[in-house]
Parts: structure tokens; C-alpha cells; sequence
């Protein structure tokens, strides 16, 4: 540790401002505060700081994304041995899974965090951790099959007009994991929805003429539900139960389909504090609230008449109201804004899901427009607050 | 009746170096320090040059601005030197203190039939003036006004901050005086906020004419903004003042024995301190007369050798004075801790960090409840934008939106700050969002920016 330490104090001075390679500080500063907390102290205000940063924060998030990566992984490999009939060992799916969904995660981390470098060199900032946890989120909301060039497209396009326009982490009005996803889903529409999309070879395989197994469709539950199918089957043709949808071993964007994996990270996310409960909770009430008021009124054996509780399985709706909605950033910030951002996050990805034909997945459109509006949402609650003030003033 | 308000936001973060319950010593200083800094927004007067004889009651500079306000000298003896900074800005005056301490006589009133100008003719004649602050923005009080009413914090939530029930137990009868002496500068009566746990042990709980509140809680329900906040907010167009019991004892002995004697019983605390304990002092008694207590031992932290940081004050809001400096006017305590300059090799990666507290369960000191911690004084990251935006609501038990106030105050929006309660605040209510804030955000600065604008614009 000191040698590395005194290695990093040697050539700190080349790259502070003034020395050789001056115009690198941000990028040097970057790699040396990833090494060590830095020795900068307190100069005003409070003398004591707690312990936690940012990178500390992100890397609770990171580590509450890992059981959706981890199963998203495993998955995929297990998707694939359904759909080709393959024999694969629970380490064959583990390895086949880890070789596709890797290089998706390099391609986000390597151009988001490039783009990062760059800008925060371009201002003379330090380089923020914000695309620490975007950079994990966008792979785990993509198909697997998404061609990486489309991926680095994509998280160029969230990382710049997304984030950086605004002035970086911290400023941006719509989560920007969500905002790659949303560049997909209308640049390359293709790419994104669809029955064939969602397994890792099925595009492969109908070029190459290679054969999937007997019967087998790759349609996930929510496009078997927009083509009018309410009897959910596996990819293979067997009934899909609910407990299964809650497992998520069915086709998906890679870290979404397990809603079990997902709650394991809510509870690392909630215990921490990290990430809201209440936009948690309101956004669940929000779903089952539109959801069973719906039922009340559809006609048998329609989407509309599927209990409101699916849709809390059904696509990204978990994953979406965990790590997204939750982002505190483009959420509403204020305690009372949070219940409602959350419901009518819940309540709009349902309503999206029931009465768009277009398309079955609701949860990205309802976070965006709800991160729109958000601040609307704080600015009536913050209002309250104000008007309070005023109506206790003595002069005017 | 006691009147009991539970707060259920805010941190008491375990800090090691609690003082023991034990008068160590009497400090008696060659030199006594004032300092005009001490004092918000004061441009001072010097009345005094060097060479000058004073004595314990003269006043030394003037409020330049309302020259009714003395700032007097807590010993007898000769001006030694005046220091001044940049743009010859004054910065101290030092006393060299005689080695009996000579107070000037003042003639006193009695306070049952005193008005209200009389009382404030003496405090300002004494300096004593100086220890009653106006809300809002905290600023010395302006004689002129009627404040609303009169708020005293009857103890100190900060951490490590010197136990009042402890330092104040003798003095009750001056404690009664001062409160018969203020409640004759406003209508609206004196309240005050003692801590809720033990209401009975404060020597505030036998006094009369008072109105008594409790608070329970964790820091910062000590607090005298936030007990104001709980109780009845300040409005705008209203003033409040607000005094340190510690002032409330040298107005006691200002009313009946006439003299201006500010020495008061301090904690010296924090983990640099050999043995940490209470001493008493006046203000502007040097550090360095407080060395002796301080532990000679070298402390590396993670095989890097670090200092001590001298703060006059608690670890959230005081300042740093160096181990040349002198103790503040308002300050009860000095604290010592380690200096951070260390480099924390993947600090932040750690599952675990033994040797550091978080208020964020990201790390794993709410395992250990009851452990105290060495505190040293490392910012533990870099400076980011505002990210974790519900972190600050957690710390502040006032009903405020502190965002929206500080990015009001950052985009300088005068009607927005008054709005969200720019006028209920001061910079050590905010100390706990400072202090838990993950992108290390220096809020106490920006508050102090904001109540800066708001006397210049309201001028």
C-alpha cells in the first residue's frame, strides 16, 4: 500500500495543473480517489464528515443489482438450452449466460465511463459516480440479443443528451438508464420488441435455419398478453404459473424477469436507506390500485381481466419500481411528492400496459413521464410549505 | 407543567473523548484574547491602542455600525497588541492580564423595579450586550427591538458539548437573576428548552418566570433555533433573541455584584485529549494554555502520521483555532481530534470500515450501537452535486425543506429564501445535513452566504 501510495504522490505533480499533462487532472484524480479516499480535510462547517461518498453509495446500489445480475445470467443460458433443446449443466448456463451478457456490460461501462472521463475533463470537474450504477442498469434492461453497437449508440445517447447536457449527475431530469432504453425502443423499434428478441440465438437461428425445439414461441408473457393471450405459456407451451413469473426463469431483458432476485436487492436498497420505500410501496399500490379497478370492469379472458397482481411479475414492473423509479435524483425529493410519484408511476404503468395496443411494456414510459413531472409534484408539495410560512408572517 | 415535545429526526454520532465530570483546573491566562470575527457581520471600532490600561468591563472596539455595542475586555490589565489581517482588518485585540483581575464597578439597578431601559443601558455599558443574538440571522441583538420573545437552550445536544445540569448546579441563583433581568426586555416572556430525559436535573426546572419546555431527541434538539421551530416559528417582520445559559450566569453576577465576569466552566473533550475533563476560563484564554491536557503522543492513522485540530467549539460548528488560537465568545468547550490528512487505500470499497461511524447503514457501524469513535477531521470523498436529496430531511427537525432553501440561497433568490424559511435558521441547524451529506456539500458555508444576502438586500 505505501509503495503504491508513493508511487501515486511521485506523479501526482505532472498531472496537478501546471505539469506535463496538466489537462489530464480529472482523469488522474479519478483513478487516485478510486484507490484511496482522498487526504483532504475539512475547511469550513462541520469539522467531522461522515464516512460515506457517493462512490459509496453507488456501490450499495451496484451490489443490490448483483442477485438480478447474477440470476439474469443464468437465465440466459437456461432460456437457451429451453429454446434449442440443448442439455446444458447448471455451469454450462452460468458460462453460456456470462459470455453474452459481459461483453454488453463492457461496451456500457467502456463508453459511458469514456464519456464521463471526457466531459468532466472538458469541465475541469472531478468525474462523478453516477454512471457507476447506470452503466449496470442499462445491460440488465436490455434483450440479450441487443447488437452491441446499438448498446454503445445508446448509452452515448443517455450518457450526453441524457445527463451531461444538464451539467452531469445530479442535474438530469430523466433517469438515464431509462433514457438509453427509451433511444432503443424508438430508434431501432425492432431491437426491442418482438418474439424473437428476448432469447440469446433465436435471431441467429432463423438466418442460420437452426431449429428450435418443437412448439417453441419466445414470445415473453407481456407480448403474449398485447397479442391477446391471457393463458400465459412457457416458451415451450406449458402453462406459466404465477410462481413461476415470480422466480423468472421465462424470456426477458436480462435483469428483469426475476422478481424474486429483484426484492433481494429492495431489501439491501430500503435497509440501507439508499433508495426510497415509500416510492416502492406507492408505485405497488399505484399497479394494483389501476389494476383491480380494472378488473372490476373487463370482460373475461382479455389482458384487462388478468388479476391486477400479475403486472408486479410481468415484465419490468419490479425492476423498474426497485432500481429506477427510486433513482433520487430524477424522483420527486420531497417526502409527500414520493407517495404520489410512486403511485402514479404504478398506476401509469399499468394503465400503458392495458390500453396501449402498440406497445405491452408500460414501466419505462411511466417512469420518464413521471420523472418529467416530478418536480412539478415537489413544487405544489414544497408550496404547501410555503404558503404555510406566509399565512404566519406578521408583515407582508 | 412541563410541556414535552419529542423530535424524532436527528443523529447523536459517537464521538470518543466525552469530558468526565470534573472541574480539573482553574485556568488562568497571561494573555486573554478578543476577537471581532467572533462576531457575525460586526465591523468593529477600536477604542482602545496598545499600551492602554483596561480593566475587566472596558470596552475595547464598538460596532461600528451601532456604536451603543461594546465588546468588553474579560481581564484587567494592559492592551499588549492589536492584530490585524488583510486590508488591515482587525482581528484580535490581545490583554496582557494583571495578576488580579480589577473589575470595573458598574451601578446596577435593582432588577424587581428596573425598566427595561435601564437594563439595557447597563448591558450595553458592560459588553455584556454582546451575548444576546437576534433571530433571525443570528447576529448580535439589536437594542432598538421588541423582540417576540426571549429562547434559551437550557442544554447542548453536540456531541461531546459540556453537560449544563453538571456546569451550571451552583449557579441557580444567577440563573434567576438573568432570567428577571430579560424578562423585562420582552412581553412575549423567556422560554426555555431543557432536555426531556432528565428535566429535573437542569437547574433551569426550579427557576420561576419562566416558560418551560422539554425536548427529547437526538441532536440537535439542543439546538435553540430548532426548539424555536418546534414551539413557535419565527414569521417574518418578527425578532426573537436568543442567550447561552452560559451568558445567563455573568448576567446574574453583572445585576448583583455589578462587575463584567464571563468565566465560565468549559469541556475540554475529544480524542487527542489526554484526559478530557471541564476547566474553567473566560473567553480568549489562550489553547495553548490548555496544552497541558492535550496528549503528546504521536497518532498515525493507517501508517501516516496526522496532527491535532484545536477547535473552539464542538466538532459541527465551531472553529478552527489552531493551537495558537484563543477560546471564542460564545464557545463552551474545546475539542481536539485528529487531523484526516491521511490517504485511505480503497477506503470507500471496504465492506467493513471498524474505525469510522455513518449515519448511512451503506457501512456497518449500526452493528456496534454503543461504540464511540476516534473522529478525525478527513472529508471522506470529494465534493459532488446535490444526488441523495432525502439524506438532509433526516437530520433536521424543523419544518423546512433544506434543499430548496440552499439552492435557493445558491441561485441567490431573495423571495424564495424568505419563503422557505431563510429567517428560522442559522448555520449550526444545518450542521447534521453538513455532516451526513454523501457528495460532502459544504451547507453551513451556503448558509451563511444565505443569511449574508438577506442583511444586505433587507437593509
Amino acid at each position: 500500500m505505501k509503495a503504491l501510495l508513493n508511487l501515486v504522490e511521485k506523479i501526482k505533480p505532472t498531472f496537478s495543473k501546471g505539469g506535463k499533462f496538466g489537462f489530464l487532472h480529472s482523469t488522474f484524480d479519478a483513478f487516485e480517489t478510486f484507490l484511496f479516499v482522498p487526504n483532504t480535510v475539512t475547511k469550513s462547517g462541520s469539522h467531522i464528515r461522515d464516512c460515506v461518498d457517493l462512490k459509496r453509495v453507488m456501490t450499495v446500489v451496484i451490489v443490490a443489482l448483483m442477485p438480478a445480475l447474477a440470476f439474469g445470467i443464468w437465465n440466459v443460458g437456461e432460456q437457451h438450452s429451453i429454446a434449442f433443446g440443448l442439455d446444458m449443466t447448471f455451469i454450462e448456463k452460468v458460462w453460456f449466460g456470462f459470455l453474452k451478457v459481459l461483453p454488453l456490460i463492457i461496451v456500457s461501462y467502456v463508453v459511458g465511463l469514456g464519456i464521463e472521463f471526457i466531459s468532466a475533463q472538458l469541465r475541469g470537474h472531478e468525474v462523478n459516480e453516477g454512471f457507476l450504477v447506470s452503466g449496470m442498469i442499462i445491460p440488465l434492461i436490455m434483450p440479450v440479443d441487443v447488437p452491441l453497437w446499438i448498446l454503445a449508440l445508446a448509452v452515448a445517447f443517455a450518457v450526453i443528451i441524457g445527463k451531461e447536457v444538464f451539467g452531469g449527475t445530479g442535474m438530469n431530469i430523466w433517469n438515464p438508464a431509462l433514457i438509453a432504453r427509451a433511444f432503443v425502443f424508438f430508434a431501432y423499434p425492432s431491437q426491442i420488441s418482438g418474439d424473437t428478441i428476448w432469447i440469446e440465438g433465436l435471431n441467429a437461428a432463423k438466418a442460420n435455419a437452426m431449429q428450435t425445439v418443437d412448439g417453441f414461441s419466445g414470445a415473453t408473457p407481456l407480448g403474449q398478453a398485447a397479442n391477446g393471450i391471457v393463458d400465459f405459456t412457457t416458451t415451450t407451451g406449458e402453462p406459466l404459473s404465477l410462481m413461476q413469473m415470480f422466480i423468472g426463469n421465462m424470456p426477458g431483458s436480462i435483469g428483469e424477469t426475476s422478481t424474486i432476485a429483484i426484492l433481494i436487492g429492495a431489501v439491501i436498497l430500503i435497509w440501507t436507506g439508499v433508495a426510497s420505500w415509500k416510492i416502492m410501496a406507492s408505485c405497488v399500490a399505484g399497479a394494483l390500485a389501476v389494476g383491480f379497478l380494472v378488473n372490476g370492469f373487463a370482460e373475461p379472458g382479455t389482458f384487462a381481466a388478468v388479476p391486477a397482481y400479475y403486472h408486479l411479475v410481468l415484465g419490468g414492473f419490479a425492476f423498474g419500481a426497485v432500481f429506477m423509479a427510486t433513482d433520487p435524483v430524477t424522483s420527486a425529493q420531497t417526502e409527500k411528492g414520493k407517495w404520489i410519484y410512486g403511485f402514479l408511476v404504478g398506476a401509469l404503468a399499468v394503465i400503458i400496459r392495458l390500453f396501449n395496443p402498440g406497445y405491452p411494456e408500460g414501466m419505462m414510459l411511466a417512469i420518464l413521464l413521471m420523472n418529467t413531472f416530478a418536480p412539478l409534484i415537489d413544487h405544489y408539495v414544497v408550496e404547501g410549505n410555503i404558503k404555510k410560512r406566509i399565512k404566519r408572517s406578521v408583515t407582508k | 407543567m412541563l410541556k414535552n415535545i419529542q423530535l424524532h429526526k436527528g443523529l447523536d454520532i459517537p464521538v470518543k473523548g466525552a469530558a468526565e465530570l470534573k472541574i480539573e483546573k482553574s485556568i488562568v491566562s497571561d494573555v486573554v484574547s478578543v476577537k471581532p470575527t467572533n462576531f457575525k457581520n460586526l465591523t468593529p471600532k477600536l477604542l482602545v491602542r496598545e499600551g492602554d490600561e483596561v480593566k475587566a468591563g472596558s470596552i475595547l472596539f464598538v460596532d461600528k455600525y451601532r456604536p451603543e455595542i461594546g465588546f468588553a475586555s474579560p481581564v484587567s490589565g494592559t492592551v499588549q497588541s492589536v492584530v490585524r489581517g488583510d486590508k488591515r482588518k482587525l482581528l484580535e485585540v490581545r490583554v496582557q492580564a494583571s495578576k488580579t483581575t480589577d473589575y470595573i464597578k458598574f451601578n446596577v439597578p435593582a432588577v424587581g423595579k428596573a425598566t427595561a431601559e435601564e437594563i439595557k443601558k447597563v448591558l450595553l455599558e458592560s459588553g455584556l450586550w454582546a451575548a444576546i443574538k437576534q433571530r433571525p440571522y443570528g447576529i448580535v441583538a439589536n437594542p432598538a427591538d421588541k423582540p417576540r420573545a426571549i429562547f434559551v437552550s437550557g442544554f447542548d445536544s453536540a456531541p461531546l458539548a459540556p453537560d449544563y445540569n453538571f456546569t451550571l448546579k451552583d449557579e441557580a441563583s444567577n440563573l434567576q437573576v438573568a432570567v428577571d433581568v430579560l424578562n423585562k426586555l420582552t412581553e412575549g416572556g423567556l422560554f426555555v428548552g431543557v432536555n426531556g430525559k432528565n428535566a429535573s436535573a437542569s437547574p433551569f426546572s426550579k427557576l420561576q418566570n419562566v416558560k418551560l419546555y422539554g425536548f427529547t431527541g437526538a441532536h440537535p434538539a439542543g439546538n435553540v433555533g430548532v426548539q424555536i421551530n418546534n414551539i413557535a416559528p419565527i414569521n417574518k417582520g418578527e425578532i426573537v433573541w436568543t442567550i447561552d445559559p452560559i451568558f445567563m450566569v455573568a448576567i446574574g453576577k453583572l445585576f448583583t455584584q455589578g462587575v463584567y465576569d464571563v468565566t465560565r466552566t468549559i469541556a475540554v473533550a475529544g480524542n487527542r485529549v489526554e484526559k478530557p475533563c471541564y476547566v474553567t476560563c473566560v473567553p480568549g484564554c489562550q489553547i495553548k494554555d490548555l496544552d497541558f491536557l492535550v496528549s503528546k503522543k504521536e497518532v498515525e492513522i493507517f501508517d501516516q502520521e496526522t496532527g491535532c485540530r484545536y477547535i473552539s467549539g464542538n466538532v459541527l460548528t465551531g472553529t478552527n483555532v489552531g493551537a495558537e488560537g484563543s477560546l471564542d465568545f460564545y464557545s463552551n468547550m474545546v475539542t481536539v481530534i485528529s487531523e484526516g490528512n491521511y490517504y485511505e487505500m480503497f477506503g470507500w470499497v471496504k465492506p467493513m470500515r471498524f474505525g469510522k461511524f455513518s449515519f448511512s447503514k451503506s457501512y456497518f457501524s449500526w452493528l456496534t450501537p454503543g461504540k464511540k469513535y476516534k473522529v478525525d477531521t478527513n472529508l471522506n470523498g470529494g465534493q459532488r452535486a446535490f444526488v441523495v436529496s432525502d439524506v438532509y430531511g433526516k437530520v433536521l427537525p424543523m419544518d423546512i425543506y433544506p434543499v430548496y432553501l440552499l439552492k435557493a440561497i445558491l441561485a441567490e433568490d431573495i423571495d424564495k429564501m424568505e419563503q422557505l424559511g431563510i429567517y428560522e435558521v442559522i448555520e449550526e441547524d444545518f450542521a447534521l445535513c453538513e455532516y451526513v451529506c454523501p457528495s460532502k456539500i459544504d451547507i453551513q458555508d451556503i448558509i451563511s452566504k444565505g443569511i449574508a444576502t438577506m442583511i444586505k438586500e433587507m437593509a
